[in-house]
């Protein structure tokens, strides 16, 4: 057998982060393939980041052949809406933006009505509405599994019911890469094109790629009260203070970014890339810790996500 | 609080991980009902410091609700996500769970024991590199670690690691986990599973899992992590011939126009050539476009997207391959493991999903189920859910594939339900019988008609089926010397005595019968070439083989003799004692006794052995001969 040459530029076997680039570019072209009307959820996230990303390499030098939908609940941090605006711009896509009608005529404010109300009507019943009014049949999110439980669970192309729920009980054989596409009138499907990255892959992809990411995940000085044992950036005016509360200026950041009363931040001064990794690697909490809404119950995920929440 | 090993080891590495990279481990987690899977999988995560704080406050305080250790940490609960099988104990799904240390990452699929979710275990199964059985020592080796071993086997998991797990309930006994560990390593041996590592371990106590154990010094071999971190699991897929099924065809704009993909075994570079499949058509790889630049070379479970030199019609569901052509066929034979509580019935439309093709599949013949406890192949026109057999599928139009064990990507497919859209079972095409298209026909000057004018005879075959003890082989040995008497040029082929020979190495099971009959008649076609009229003597039991022996000769060349002796007869005559033994249960598969005798259908000839000495019966097909002009 002739040597290898010398002045091969790529080696024959993929680096772990290619492969999981590879697969889930596949993924994305799969659902392309298969589906009629398939929408890219985007979360504005460093995970919706990264799959954005992904999107825009498999179906080089076209453009993705599915618009972005984000949900807005009007309680996301101002920077995140700033760089969604820039981003769908710079690369020249459709977004598509939905808020609850209901939701927003009833002034539903998570202050006020509670977390669980305000996910359900803001995030769950406005992501239903919005797959409904368009007719998507494939939704395409950045979860990953090792996010939580009972994502781990979940399979890549996840089916849902006409009613968006899911049935944990009985999903579909998942089989190497072969993945059963097929659906009633009605029915959907959710893909999870990141299913097998882990939080560190996709801070280390972003190194890699240099892939923009919205500010907040840099340490920075920020308006915070620590509030049930989480520190809440107070990003407008909308946020009450509770007697006794004064906001102060820390240097903190952030490790998820959902909706600014409901996601706590954490004490920091890792202000690049590299220390953010560094900082995740010397972490002992997992990244969900500073998500309120996950710790309603345990099986509070789940709960949500069999009633169709992403 | 102690140092946290993984973590620490993490830390001391660059920034990204892709320059010094660590391979991963894909494996899955199986065995029985309360084995102790999910345990083990938590020890793990636990003893290799891949928990964090609120993880495990979190399980501190769901050990307390839902454990089933008392006081202890119960990490069974670390990956039994759904609230179903937190309530019942159990797992119903596969999880995937991921950590990594110094040498290695790990993916983990832990799968569930429950016989109803099997479908889920061979989820969890079909990616794996390796796979770890855990085997309760109490129980030894069990109907259901023998079930989930052999869908092992078929998925083409090479490497398992057992774990005899609560080897304190059996005292830390040496001798019990010597004779579960010879059990497994029989079994593993029938089924073909190369490599085997025994440990014994007490997963809720850590024995074994990442150190050794105090409490079973005879106990010399590795820890389970040792060996998930030393396991050798490459398999060569880099280096087999090139297949890249096209998913996508990418048009952007009128100037351009590429096949997007993922490389599915091999590699490619710019300029070599490939073919579309299954058009034939032949091209060259003119680019290999990625976002990020031109690339000389693609390999293995790249994505990328390939440019042709050529304007090539090729879409959705074609592959461009090189070196050793694929099996490009309507017709496959296929291990089917059956998931859906509706049973398989041949003659069934289902929809067959492989690589990015989707074709219209009907199980055109159930060729044997297999028996999960003995192994044995048997009968059967059914599949239940969680049942394994081999069947033969027709397709509504050629599907381009490979053996599943040459191509995991291009051998397996997956039924679908079209009514309840339900994947209903995972498919695993064996190697064919033939091979086509790669081995092209080398034309010959002097042919068949040229030596047939030399003999003055029309060479062709006589093909004698029937029972064991029919008279076969008499007569055919009678119509061979009549025929030399007459001057005529004969072989004879009988398949006791090829047996002996050429098929030696082939036993009596469905598969067997069918190599050896694709044997004779593959002979009898050179045979019927040099010009000779051959006689084959072969109980040839099933339609389809015989058909498949017809075809490959030309009109009028074939001519099936149907021995037709009563059962009963043949028993009572029983030359070689073949029956009694048959009855007695010393053999198995025995044409007639418990594999059946296809009758044909509509035979040249049909001898009435009841009715017509052997004599007689070799005059009769003498005389078939000269009445078609053969003699």
């Amino acid at each position: 057998m002739p040597a290898p040459e010398a002045a091969d530029p790529q080696p024959l076997v993929l680096s772990h982060l290619r492969r999981l680039e590879a697969e889930s570019i596949a993924i994305l072209r799969e659902v392309a393939a298969e589906f009629r009307n398939p929408v890219m959820l985007y979360s504005i996230g460093k995970d919706s980041s990264v799959l954005l990303h992904l999107a825009m390499k498999a179906f080089h030098p076209g453009k993705p052949p599915f618009p972005l939908l984000h949900i807005d609940t009007t309680w996301k941090f101002r920077d995140m809406i700033a760089f969604r605006d820039q981003r769908v711009r710079e690369l020249g896509l459709e977004l598509l933006v939905h808020v609850n009608p209901e939701g927003l005529a009833q002034r539903i404010d998570p202050f006020v009505h509670g977390s669980a109300l305000y996910t359900d009507v803001m995030k769950t019943q406005a992501l239903r509405q919005a797959l409904d009014m368009h007719g998507f049949d494939a939704a395409i999110g950045g979860a990953r599994r090792d996010e939580e439980k009972s994502r781990a669970k979940e399979r890549i192309f996840s089916h849902r019911s006409i009613t968006h729920r899911w049935d944990p009980k009985n999903q579909r054989p998942e089989l190497w890469s072969l993945y059963n596409t097929l659906l009633a009138p009605g029915e959907s499907m959710r893909v999870f094109p990141l299913s097998n990255w882990t939080e560190l892959d996709v801070w280390d992809y972003i190194q890699l790629e240099n892939i923009p990411i919205v500010p907040l995940y840099f340490a920075s000085l920020r308006p915070v009260v620590e509030r049930d044992g989480a520190l809440i950036m107070v990003d407008d005016e909308r946020m009450p203070l509770r007697p006794g509360e004064t906001p102060e200026w820390r240097s903190i950041r952030f490790r998820t970014l959902g909706c600014y009363p409901l996601t706590g931040a954490v004490p920091s001064t890792a202000s690049d890339l590299a220390a953010i990794v560094h900082e995740m690697m010397a972490s002992r909490t997992s990244e969900r810790q500073g998500r309120v809404i996950d710790r309603d119950s345990t099986a509070s995920m789940e709960r949500k996500k069999v009633e169709g929440y992403f | 609080m102690a140092v946290h090993h993984a973590i620490a080891a993490r830390a001391h590495e660059p920034a990204t991980t892709h320059a010094q990279d660590k391979p991963t481990l894909r494996l899955v987690t199986c065995g029985s009902v309360d084995d102790g899977k999910s345990t083990l999988v938590g020890r793990l995560l636990y003893d290799s410091k891949m928990l964090l704080d609120d993880q495990l406050d979190a399980l501190s305080a769901d050990s307390k609700v839902a454990g089933t250790t008392g006081p202890a940490l119960d990490f069974a609960l670390l990956v039994d996500g759904l609230q179903a099988e937190r309530e019942q104990g159990i797992t119903i799904d596969v999880a995937y769970r991921f950590f990594a240390t110094r040498r290695r990452r790990f993916v983990v699929a832990d799968t569930p024991g429950h016989v109803q979710y099997t479908r889920n275990m061979a989820t969890g199964a079909s990616q794996a590199d390796l796979a770890v059985v855990l085997i309760d020592a109490r129980k030894g080796v069990i109907s259901q670690t023998r079930r989930h071993s052999h869908i092992l086997a078929l998925l083409g998991v090479r490497h398992v690691l057992v774990a005899v797990n609560k080897m304190d309930l059996v005292g830390f006994d040496a001798d019990r986990f010597t004779a579960i560990a010879i059990a497994f390593r029989t079994m593993a041996g029938q089924l073909g599973i190369a490599d085997v590592q025994c440990i014994p371990v007490v997963a809720c106590d850590g024995d074994n899992i990442i150190n050794g154990s105090a409490r079973m010094p005879w106990y010399d071999g590795p820890s389970v992590m040792d060996h998930l971190e030393q396991v050798d699991v490459s398999d060569g897929i880099a280096s087999r011939p090139f297949r890249f099924p096209v998913q996508w065809v990418n048009r952007p704009n009128a100037e351009f126009r590429g096949f997007s993909g993922r490389v599915a075994g091999g590699a490619i570079r710019c300029g070599d050539p490939v073919v579309v499949q299954p058009s034939g058509r032949r091209s060259r790889v003119s680019g290999i476009v990625t976002a990020d630049g031109r690339l000389q070379q693609a390999v293995s479970g790249q994505s990328v997207t390939l440019l042709l030199a050529d304007e090539i019609d090729a879409s959705r569901g074609d592959v461009l391959t090189s070196g050793t052509a694929p099996l490009v066929t309507d017709h496959i034979t296929a291990q089917l493991i059956w998931f859906d509580d509706e049973a398989m019935r041949p003659g069934r439309r289902y929809l067959l999903k492989s690589g990015t093709s989707s074709i219209g599949a009907t199980v055109a013949t159930m060729k044997h189920r297999v028996d999960i406890e003995t192994m044995a192949q048997e009968a059967a026109s059914t599949l239940d859910a969680n049942e394994i057999g081999c069947v033969e599928i027709a397709l509504d139009r050629p599907l381009v594939c490979d053996a599943y064990r040459d191509n995991r990507d291009l051998g397996s497919f997956i039924l679908i339900d079209p009514f309840s859209r339900h994947t209903v079972a995972a498919g695993l095409i064996d190697a064919p019988l033939r091979r086509p298209a790669n081995i092209s026909w080398h034309p010959t000057t002097v042919d068949k008609s040229v030596r047939a004018r030399l003999k003055q005879q029309k060479p062709c075959v006589l093909w004698l089926t029937g029972l064991s003890g029919a008279g076969k082989s008499t007569i055919a040995n009678l119509v061979d010397r009549r025929l030399c008497e007459l001057g005529r040029h004969t072989a004879l082929l009988d398949g006791d005595n090829l047996r002996h020979g050429i098929n030696r190495d082939l036993g009596f099971t469905p598969e067997a019968r069918v190599e050896n009959i694709r044997r004779v008649t593959e002979i009898a076609a050179l045979f019927v070439e040099a010009g000779l009229i051959t006689l084959v003597s072969l109980i040839s039991p099933f339609r389809a083989d015989r058909a498949m022996a017809r075809k490959r000769f030309a009109e009028g060349e074939f001519i099936e003799v149907h021995v037709a002796t009563a059962l009963a007869t043949c028993e009572a005559r029983d030359p070689k004692g073949l029956y009694k033994r048959a009855r007695a249960g010393e053999l198995s598969n025995f044409t007639g006794i418990d594999q059946a005798y296809e009758t044909p259908e509509s035979p040249d000839i049909t001898i009435d052995g009841a009715v017509l000495s052997a004599e007689a019966a070799a005059e009769l097909i003498v005389r078939h001969l000269r009445a078609h002009h053969y003699v």
